[in-house]
């Protein structure tokens, strides 16, 4: 390195590093900057197009051939009742493996095995996870292809970020709450049951909203379970008029889902079908930012609210 | 409190004493109910790793009776539903490649540069408006992605380059690549942030500016860690179906060059499962084994990020 000979090449020498200093902050912002535009880009582009077909009809029509009279009735019925019984596996057993793993599991083999195997399922690409319903729920299972088995196959891809979440939740509980509650004579599930689970449950439902974002967008295993892309009629009402009043014909009724409409939209050549495609895909990405701006609101609540 | 022990007041003392033992009894017992359903629950991610072993090996050792493995690895046609039919999973393997190639080509400089800026340059309050609006893009359903990628990224290529086929990797590796920006940006974001402060004083205290600490000292200290980041967006792109569905077409067609159509193995999955494959067939059993491939080749990946940020932790 060549040593500076007076004092003005040393200036020189600091304000060209000052200078790349700048320039690469700009190139920071320029780089966050190319995924802000994309995004604008993205969902401008999704208005333009897709909001002049958001009327009532949309939201209230069945599929048709014809684009302007087709709509997404039975699509966000279909993702709306997969998501109950997405939500009605997936949260149970993953706050249930959450607390397993946090409060109760020995430090084994067993319970090394169990954690490197839920870091792993969630490196697993979705459509793998489609296949595996394919092979076992709709066939050994003869579950079919339907809303049973679609919500089992998202309860599986969203039970990581849901375990993840919980566990995360729960260690973040100081270690006193613990001790003064078995000090005070409680077994260890009165423990989880009334200081654990509560305490965490804000971060929790966190991770649930995350998880139930990323199931209504998934495309691909629901695909490959093979849920139809035309369907003109709703499942069975879950509510009677006779008793038992209760009816779960639906978990076995064909469906289709609000992705898998807009798919079937967008690979049509027709233009007018793109529009709808646009609609429906607003439709969607509304939905999950919606969720998504929940969940990083509730976490940010979260940070700055609990002092324990 | 659901239950209140024997109630010594009412009952004589004998009668209280064997009711607080079979209280007792009837806690530890419910104690052990419940840690084994909790157990149980652990145990679901286990067994989905089995189920998905085991039924992508079930199908796949039948499509291997009729189709031998080394012709699986060589044959440079894919028409597993032809009359003539060839498996050469090198053709849907092209595919796969060249358009991950070219996500990483956009989401590897890209998310690298954020991380950087993030973990070194950028005030908080960038920081902390920047870091939950990657979060929101990498939330986006991918088959958003997939529209934008054929309705508006490719007609503003074809602009530039008008030959350019309505399908094409090209746009489609570009439109992954920026959904990838925010795994490889928080993960690399995290290693460098994990890197001590007192390095990067002593950096400081010598002289260096923030861009020659970041270059020079923050970056090796993480490598492994970015490195980590890199591979799980490999393992990211390879495993990605709609955008390719949808944007690259499902033609199967062994090239390298990004300007062509191409089907790739996740869409070669989603074109078979869209027509209506009988049960038992080959052509439904080629899925389970391009899905087999798929696995092992994230598994690849996923093991070897692991294992860099493994090494990454101990560092300090």
């Amino acid at each position: 390195m060549a040593y500076a000979k007076d004092i003005a090449e040393i200036r020189a020498l600091i304000a060209r590093h000052k200078r790349r200093d700048h320039f690469f902050a700009l190139l920071g912002l320029a780089a966050l900057l190319v995924g802000v535009l994309t995004f604008t880009a993205l969902f401008v582009d999704m208005a333009i197009d897709g909001v002049p077909r958001l009327t009532w009809d949309f939201l209230t029509n069945f599929p048709s051939r014809r684009p302007e009279r087709a709509g997404i009735l039975s699509a966000w019925v279909g993702s709306c009742l997969v998501m109950l019984v997405t939500a009605f596996f997936a949260v149970p057993l993953g706050v249930a493996a959450g607390v397993y793993l946090e409060e109760y599991a020995p430090k084994n083999w067993i319970t090394d095995i169990i954690e490197i195997n839920i870091t792993n399922l969630a490196g697993v690409p979705s459509i793998v996870y489609g296949l595996l319903a394919l092979g076992l729920f709709v066939y050994q299972f003869g579950l079919g292809q339907s809303i049973l088995s679609a919500g089992l196959t998202l309860a599986l891809l969203i039970l990581p970020v849901v375990i993840v979440a919980t566990r995360e939740s729960i260690r973040s509980i100081p270690q006193g709450i613990r001790e003064g509650a078995y000090a005070l004579g409680g077994t260890r599930w009165q423990v989880c049951r009334d200081h654990i689970i509560p305490y965490s449950s804000a971060g929790i439902l966190t991770g649930v909203i995350i998880g139930m974002a990323r199931a209504i967008g998934e495309t691909a295993p629901v695909i490959t379970i093979g849920a139809l892309t035309f369907i003109a009629f709703l499942p069975p009402a879950p509510l009677k008029a006779e008793a038992p009043f209760l009816s779960f014909d639906w978990v076995m009724s064909p469906f289709s889902v609000m992705p898998i409409q807009m798919f079937n939209w967008t690979s049509r050549p027709e233009a007018a079908f793109h529009q709808n495609a646009a609609a429906a895909g607003f439709v969607l990405v509304l939905m999950t930012l919606a969720m998504n701006a929940l969940a990083i609101y509730l976490r940010y609540r979260l940070r700055k609210n609990i002092k324990w | 409190m659901s239950a209140v022990p024997g109630d010594i007041s009412a009952a004589p003392p004998c009668g209280a004493m064997s009711a607080r033992l079979s209280y007792r009894r009837s806690r530890i017992l419910r104690e052990k109910v419940i840690e084994l359903l909790l157990f149980l629950a652990a145990l679901v991610s286990v067994f989905t790793t089995v189920a998905i072993v085991y039924v992508l090996i079930k199908e796949s050792v039948v499509f291997f009776q009729h189709v031998p493995l080394a012709e699986f690895l060589t044959d440079t046609q894919w028409t597993p539903l032809f009359d003539d039919a060839h498996f050469g999973i090198l053709v849907l393997l092209s595919g796969t490649l060249t358009s991950s190639a070219v996500a990483l080509a956009i989401a590897i400089p890209l998310g690298t540069t954020i991380a950087i800026y993030l973990s070194e340059f950028a005030p908080f309050s960038v920081r902390e408006v920047a870091k939950p609006f990657l979060e929101l893009l990498g939330g986006v359903p991918t088959i958003i992605y997939g529209f934008f990628a054929l309705l508006f990224v490719t007609p503003i290529l074809q602009w530039f380059y008008p030959e350019l086929p309505g399908f094409n990797l090209l746009s489609a590796g570009i439109v992954m690549g920026i959904m990838i920006i925010p795994y490889v940006a928080s993960i690399s974001e995290d290693a460098m942030r994990a890197v001590p402060m007192n390095l990067r004083e002593g950096s400081y205290a010598m002289g260096a500016t923030r861009y020659q600490t970041a270059i020079k000292v923050v970056v090796p200290a993480a490598f492994s860690g970015i490195a980590s980041a890199y591979i799980l967006g490999i393992s990211r792109a390879v495993g990605e179906t709609m955008i390719l569905a949808v944007a690259a077409g499902m033609q199967p067609n062994l090239t390298f060059n990004p300007l062509e159509p191409a089907a790739t193995i996740t869409a070669y999955i989603v074109q078979v499962a869209l027509g209506d494959l009988p049960h038992g067939s080959i052509g439904y059993q080629t899925i389970f084994a391009a899905g087999l491939t798929l696995l092992l080749f994230t598994l690849a990946c996923n093991i070897a990020g692991h294992v860099l940020r493994k090494s990454f932790r101990e560092a300090y």
